[in-house]
């Protein structure tokens, strides 16, 4: 851990600079959002806040990992199935229900994890897509998934017993609550040691494996850990949407938290949050539109990967530090 | 004796046949995918998408213009091996500097486009494309039917396969392959147009899908949602066999197709996660995958 330590000690006087630019944004970021009910519908909201948390979480593992999975979808899903199986069939509590969806989504990313990680690089996306794809095919088939119909009208419940959350205020507040939470672990864990060891990982595996540390224990923890806050961002929309269905398991959805994580700028904390804003309303104006979603999407992803790697936040952040340094 | 577990031997024979023909496919295209990663390093994702094109092209070229299955079998893998060209030239050619996780991400998106776009002009369900005249009917073997379409497609696409084989393992043009594969630089160096011969590598595959496509749509109907689901399968039959060896990727490929006829006779709720499973188990027993010549 020494290491650690002392590379971030030398750094200290940036990113100590970045942490509070960072956390003024995240603050009004925050400041918005409670305001944001007022003037826009708030079940759109709560879809922005869902697929924020599950494009920061699969961020986890892209961006500071270095990891590309390409079957976050499984664990999305997976829990949104779970989650409303819970709280319709076995009549949980809402808590008990998100938590059974992303218990089982933590479970199901361990074992991906632990099966894809014996693979490197290009492998380990195949893996992952082929292990996702396998979650689908199981979702199409197993009886109590509804097959095409999905599980619906999942009761809301209430929050802690006494708020009604049928309320979509009440519901929307909750949802905030939720990814705030997911996005400040996700942010302890990144700038913890265990976070600049990932990212040691990520520059160069070799050299962390010389300095005695195991880069497949840590890669597997994050992995985990991704998929388990993927999860609790499948598990919150299965309950507001009062759905599980077979288009979150899909590897369609997959790639789509790839392309907003990739649009907003991987690597960064709050590159995945603006790329599924810009992803989920860009869905919302076409879908009136009637022009065809899945090639526009497409086109995005060659834009981007050809013309703007670093993605919106990513080239927003290094013109800020160019203009700083000159 | 007739049965073998309860199921008549016909029946199996049969999902033997249509799992043997599913295979042939499988090969085709992992073929193509190994050799494009291996000379170029891009995972193709959009090669589902062009084996999609081939089949579409095939179904154009009949219903618009009535130029029948021969002429197809050719100019459907012209037509697609010319667009990857573009496409290779257009884009990857930019991203071999950068992380291969970029070509990766720019083939899914041009899969997306592809299959979007397709979807929106000829929208979600399948078009039949008869089967030629001349390979109509069957053979009796005595035990089961064989139906001439069926055996053709087998023969074709080992044939081509083997072919594909023998000139890079066997040729002066497949040295040339394999050594640019090594050492681009040095390959360059002796005078040989090496980004010319990515181009053309790129192209040729890509055409090996297409083809596959034109020779499928026979057999499957010709729908936009037929690159996709091809093509998860590829990849995990691609992580089994590992991509060092061509001829792994082959023999590996038509056994993978053999699995899933099996398992769709004895015990059909399984047959969809079949190749899944055995990917699953590779990765706990060999992690390289099982003709890889990484250690």
């Amino acid at each position: 851990m020494n290491s650690t330590t002392m590379v971030s000690s030398l750094e200290a006087p940036r990113t100590r600079r970045h942490r509070t630019t960072g956390g003024l944004l995240l603050a009004l970021v925050a400041l918005l959002m409670i305001c944001a009910p007022l003037a826009i519908y708030p079940l759109f909201l709560i879809k922005i806040l869902c697929f924020a948390l599950f494009a920061a979480a699969f961020n986890l593992v892209l961006g500071y990992a270095g990891l590309l999975s390409f079957g976050h979808a499984a664990f999305f899903g997976g829990a949104a199935y779970i989650t409303a199986h819970a709280a319709k069939v076995w009549q949980l509590p809402f808590e008990l229900a998100v938590l059974a969806g992303t218990a089982f989504a933590a479970l199901l990313g361990l074992a991906f994890g632990t099966l894809a990680i014996r693979r490197h690089g290009i492998y380990f996306a195949m893996i992952t897509l082929a292990l996702a794809q396998m979650v689908y095919f199981m979702a199409v088939q197993m009886p109590f998934t509804g097959g095409e119909d999905g599980i619906q009208a999942v009761p809301r419940g209430y929050l802690l017993g006494i708020i009604d959350l049928r309320d979509i205020t009440a519901m929307y507040y909750t949802v905030l609550g939720g990814t705030i939470l997911g996005l400040v672990i996700i942010w302890r864990t990144v700038n913890s040691p265990f976070g600049h060891i990932l990212s040691a990982i990520r520059e160069n595996e070799t050299r962390v494996t010389s300095l005695g540390l195991k880069p497949e224990r840590y890669k597997l923890i994050a992995f985990t850990l991704s998929a388990a806050l993927s999860g609790f961002a499948g598990a919150l929309k299965a309950i507001a949407f009062q759905l599980a269905s077979l288009v979150d398991v899909t590897w369609h959805m997959s790639g789509e938290v790839i392309l907003m994580t990739l649009l907003g700028g991987m690597g960064t904390l709050i590159g995945p949050i603006v790329g599924a804003s810009i992803v989920v309303g860009l869905e919302h104006f076409l879908s009136t539109s009637g022009l065809p979603i899945t090639f526009i999407i497409g086109l995005f992803f060659v834009v981007c990967v050809m013309m703007f790697r670093r993605g919106v936040f990513g080239e927003l952040k290094a013109l800020l530090a160019f203009k700083t340094l000159t | 004796m007739t049965d073998i577990f309860g199921v008549p031997i016909v029946v199996l024979l049969g999902q033997l046949l249509l799992g043997l023909i599913n295979g042939s496919f499988y090969a085709l295209l992992s073929l193509g995918l190994a050799i494009i990663f291996g000379m170029l390093n891009v995972i193709n994702f959009a090669h589902g998408a062009f084996y999609m094109l081939g089949g579409f092209a095939a179904w154009l070229l009949l219903s618009a213009l009535g130029i029948g299955y021969w002429e197809t079998l050719i100019a459907a893998p012209l037509m697609v091996g010319a667009l990857g060209a573009v496409v290779e030239r257009l884009f990857l050619k930019r991203l071999y500097r950068v992380d291969h996780l970029y070509s990766l991400l720019l083939t899914f998106g041009i899969a997306l486009m592809l299959e979007g776009l397709f979807r929106h002009v000829f929208g979600a369900a399948g078009k039949p494309y008869p089967i030629p005249p001349s390979l109509t009917g069957g053979i009796n073997l005595g035990f089961m039917f064989l139906p001439m379409y069926r055996a053709w497609v087998i023969v074709a696409s080992l044939a081509v396969c083997i072919a594909t084989w023998l000139a890079i393992e066997r040729t002066k043009l497949g040295a040339y392959l394999r050594a640019a594969t090594e050492n681009p630089g040095l390959v360059q160096a002796f005078g040989i147009n090496v980004p010319f011969m990515l181009t053309a590598t790129y192209a040729f595959c890509v055409g090996l899908a297409g083809f596959a496509g034109a020779l499928a749509a026979p057999l499957y109907q010709v729908s936009p949602g037929m690159g996709p689901s091809v093509i998860i399968v590829v990849f995990a039959v691609v992580v089994i066999g590992g991509m060092g060896s061509i001829g792994g990727a082959i023999v590996t490929a038509l056994a993978l197709g053999i699995i899933e006829g099996l398992t769709k006779t004895f015990y059909p709720a399984a047959s969809s996660i079949a190749v899944f499973v055995v990917m699953v188990l590779v990765i706990l027993i060999r992690p390289s995958g099982l003709f890889s010549r990484e250690a």
